[in-house]
Formats: structure tokens, C-alpha cells, sequence
């Protein structure tokens, strides 16, 4: 096979677009930013949390609560695994009863990820909604799990591999597609 | 990122990555007990059985509410109401209870060196809760978590461990633990309580208390077994607190921000006043809640890689 080289789906421009608009679409329909808080799955959901915080916070001028949640203990293959993932701390320092919980991370894919962080969110308390904000969907759904705010929706492969880099952590904000057949996120 | 342990036997030998993980593992874990609902479910159908030959109250509850805080399934075991009192073996004991699918065995025993033969003999993970004067190693890990959550580090921290050191599980324990960490480890006691030799290890021995807190960041204050007064070793209760207790008016020679500790339980007015205990330098009730989630972690930790020993 031809070496296929990595497409990149999304830079610092539509990541930024994407961002403002899901924050845009957050206020319509939860009518403001009140009851609204944000918490984000580590790592990149985190830092991608802060970024919709900021922006929220801007366009509602009310500071946004945000927290990170590390989803290691609610994994389901946990015990499958040869190696003990290792497990981060988990920040939610606000009180998420009654809230509208926006949750975040940068790819739906099988939904097990946003299964974990679902049940590790009720055992905090018990929010008004939680609703789903992911920068790309690649579909491949294993549960019946779907996002609320989608920054962009492109159907892939298993044998395709999404990598999403962010400035805070790589340098450089990008969505990269590798064809080259290893898969994975 | 896995520990290289497979059992937790003993902190002698255990490195100091495997430590330090078990450690930092332990802050999450610690969050967790501060949510409105402090229970994971992570090891769910795990099945961990606590066998219990001595009594124990601190210990035998932070494993078992560790366990059940990550929704494992536990099963208690007392010698008094078990078949242990009809005679049957240790090995016999464990083995038919692994016959009914156990994955983890929590044992406190008054034999040195049982948590290591059940290791040799049995296909669970084995945790040492406790074995005669051998060690306790679960008590130096939060011991050591409880250092390194007020100070930021163990490295060239001096402790020094008063009381006891010849009957003391804690002591050895922590010796071995705060060593590998890069502590500078003292022991202090009656004579008549010092192990011999105990130099070779690597620890500064005083029989002079004042000498011993000299420059000291922390104080391990070990309770004093009353149960081996009659052996003779203390010619009285009173000499000793005379002489070893931990009163306000020793504490003038420890380094300034310093920290006193115990494992408990405390015979206030013997090895501790009650003024010491509850002072603000003091982290006993800190010690016993970072217990639970340095067992969690622990649990977390051990509970891994059980496919990888299947194949084998």
C-alpha cells in the first residue's frame, strides 16, 4: 500500500470557529448562562473545558465554573487491562446539584468514554441536564450516546486514527486524520 | 504504569517508583472520599476476603471501608467465630476460601512472615496487614503519605521513631518505607526495646530522647504494648513516660513547622501527653482518614495485570 500521509481535518481558525459557535448554541438553549457549569474529560476535554469557560464567560460576562474529571475508576475494561491505567485527579470543586452540566471532551467515538464520565457525574450529585459538547465526532458508536454540540462531524474508519492536538499541550491547535491504518483515537 | 509488586508483603525491598506511585495514586483517591457519593466502582466482582488472627480496629475498618468505597465484595474473618478455633491450618484455611473465588486476601497475623508463605502457597494477591514484629507496611505508606502531604517530600526529612523499636512492625516498616524514600531515619528507646545492631540498617540510634529530636522534622510516637510489660523490659510505666514520653516541654528541640504522629492507639499520658496529641503540630486523626485512600490506592494498584499472571 501507498504511504498515505496524516490529513489535517481542522486548524487554529475552525478549531477557534467551532468553539465560539458550540458556546453560541450552549446560550440559545439553555437561555443564558446561569445555571451552567462546565466540566471537561482529561485530559485534552479539560483543556478544551477552559476554553469554553472563557468564551462563556466573555460573551455572558459571569465567570463559568470548571472542573476536570479524570474517568479511569468508571472504565469498563479496566479489568481487562494488563497495566493499571493511571489515575488523575478529578477537580470539581462546585456544587453540581440542579445545574445544566456541559460536558466536554475532543472525540465521541464509541461513547464509553462519556458512558464513564455520565456515571462518575451523578456521583457528585444530581444535576438538572447534562449535555455533551465534543470538538469532532467520528462516529462508531458502541452505545447509544450522541453529543449535543458538535464542532465537527465526520464519519471515519476503525482503521483510521484521529489525533487532536491542542496548543496548550502540543504547541499547536489541530485535528489531524491518519489513514495509515493503525486506528484509534 | 504498573507496580512492580505483585503482592504487598513487606516495604523491604519495594523501590522507590513503586512507592512513589502507590503515593500519588493516593491524592486521587483522596478526592474521592470527599464527594457526596465517595464510592467508585472500580473493582467491582472483586472479591477481597480481610483475615483477621489479631484484633485491630484502625486497620481492619480503613480496608474494609477502602474496599468497599471502590465496590469490591468483602468477606471478614475473625479467628474467634472461624474453624481456626477447630484447629485448621493457615494454608487449609486460605485455600478452601479461595475455593470460593477470591482475588485478594488481606491478612493480619501474629506469625512473622505468614503474609509471605500464603504468597508461596496461594494464587491471590496477598496484602500484609500486620505480621507479628515483622511489618505493618500499610501503616508506613500513609504514614508516608501523610509526610509527604504536609511537606511536599520525604527527601532529607529527619524522622525520628520513638518507643518501642524491638516489637515494632510500624517501626521496621516505616524504617525500610522513609530509607528508600531518602528520609534520614533515627530510632529511639530504652535499651531494653532497641533491636541490636540496629545500625546496619541505617538508622541513628539514641537511648537519649532529647538527643534524638534534635534537629527533627518528625516525631513517630509507637504506643508502648503494655501486654509485654511482664517480660521485664520497662522497670515501670511511669520511668518511661518519665524518660521517653512526648510531653510539650521535649518539643523545644524539633525544627520549626514539625509534625507528630502516631499509629495509635494512643496511651495518652505513657509515650504521649494528651496536650501533644491534640495539638496543632499533631496529624493522628489526618494519619487515620489518608489511611482509606492509601488502601484504595493500594487495592487500585494490586488489582491490575491479573490477566498478564494467567497467561504465564
Amino acid at each position: 500500500m501507498a504511504k498515505v500521509t496524516p490529513v489535517r481535518i481542522m486548524n487554529r481558525e475552525s478549531i477557534k470557529l467551532a468553539l465560539n459557535r458550540i458556546c453560541h448554541e450552549i446560550i440559545e438553549r439553555n437561555k443564558g448562562i446561569e445555571k451552567i457549569v462546565i466540566i471537561g474529560i482529561r485530559t485534552r476535554g479539560a483543556i478544551l473545558a477552559e476554553r469554553v469557560a472563557k468564551i462563556l464567560g466573555k460573551i455572558g460576562k459571569k465567570k463559568v465554573p470548571v472542573g476536570i474529571m479524570d474517568i479511569t475508576l468508571y472504565r469498563d475494561d479496566i479489568q481487562d487491562k494488563l497495566d493499571q491505567p493511571l489515575v488523575q485527579k478529578t477537580e470539581i470543586l462546585f456544587d453540581i446539584a440542579d445545574k445544566v452540566v456541559i460536558l466536554v471532551d475532543d472525540v465521541l467515538y464509541t461513547g464509553r468514554t462519556v458512558r464513564a464520565a455520565l456515571d462518575a457525574i451523578i456521583d457528585f450529585g444530581r444535576p438538572r441536564a447534562i449535555q455533551l459538547a465534543v470538538l469532532m465526532d467520528r462516529g462508531l458508536r458502541e452505545l447509544p450516546i450522541r453529543a449535543d454540540y458538535v464542532g465537527r462531524d465526520l464519519p471515519t474508519s476503525y482503521s483510521e486514527r484521529v489525533e487532536v492536538h491542542l496548543k496548550e499541550e502540543n504547541g499547536v491547535d489541530e485535528v489531524i486524520i491518519d489513514r495509515s491504518g493503525r486506528g484509534g483515537v | 504504569m504498573s507496580l512492580q509488586i505483585r503482592h504487598l508483603l513487606g516495604l523491604e525491598g519495594v523501590s522507590a517508583d513503586d512507592i512513589n506511585l502507590i503515593l500519588d495514586t493516593t491524592i486521587s483517591f483522596k478526592e474521592i472520599l470527599a464527594r457526596k457519593i465517595p464510592k467508585v466502582p472500580t473493582l467491582r466482582g472483586v472479591t477481597v476476603v480481610n483475615l483477621f488472627y489479631e484484633s485491630s480496629t484502625r486497620t481492619r475498618i480503613s480496608f474494609e471501608l477502602a474496599e468497599k468505597r471502590l465496590s469490591a465484595d468483602t468477606v471478614n474473618f475473625s479467628t474467634s467465630s472461624s474453624s481456626v478455633a477447630k484447629g485448621e491450618s493457615l494454608k487449609d484455611t486460605v485455600w478452601n476460601i479461595e475455593a470460593m473465588k477470591i482475588d485478594i486476601v488481606v491478612i493480619r497475623h501474629q506469625a512473622a512472615g505468614a503474609p509471605h508463605y500464603l504468597s508461596t502457597c496461594c494464587k491471590s494477591t496477598i496484602i500484609n496487614a500486620g505480621d507479628g514484629a515483622h511489618e505493618h507496611p500499610t501503616q508506613a505508606l500513609l504514614d508516608m503519605y501523610t509526610i509527604r502531604e504536609k511537606y511536599g517530600h520525604i527527601e532529607g526529612l529527619k524522622v525520628v521513631i520513638v518507643g518501642d523499636i524491638k516489637h515494632s512492625r510500624v517501626a521496621r516498616s516505616n524504617i525500610w518505607g522513609l530509607l528508600t524514600m531518602g528520609a534520614e531515619v533515627a530510632v529511639c528507646g530504652p535499651p531494653t526495646l532497641l533491636p541490636v545492631e540496629m545500625e546496619k540498617f541505617g538508622v541513628a540510634v539514641y537511648d537519649d530522647l532529647d538527643k534524638a529530636l534534635q534537629g527533627a522534622d518528625v516525631v513517630n510516637v509507637l504506643r508502648i504494648q503494655k501486654e509485654r510489660q511482664q517480660a521485664g523490659l520497662l522497670p515501670s510505666l511511669r520511668e518511661y513516660s518519665r524518660y521517653y514520653g512526648i510531653t510539650h516541654d521535649r518539643l523545644k528541640n524539633l525544627n520549626e513547622d514539625f509534625t507528630i504522629m502516631h499509629p495509635g492507639p494512643m496511651n495518652r499520658g505513657v509515650e504521649i501527653s494528651s496536650e501533644v496529641a491534640e495539638g496543632p503540630y499533631s496529624v493522628i486523626l489526618p494519619q487515620v482518614a489518608n489511611g482509606v485512600a492509601v488502601r484504595m490506592a493500594l487495592l487500585y494498584l494490586l488489582s491490575g495485570g491479573r490477566g498478564k499472571v494467567d497467561e504465564e
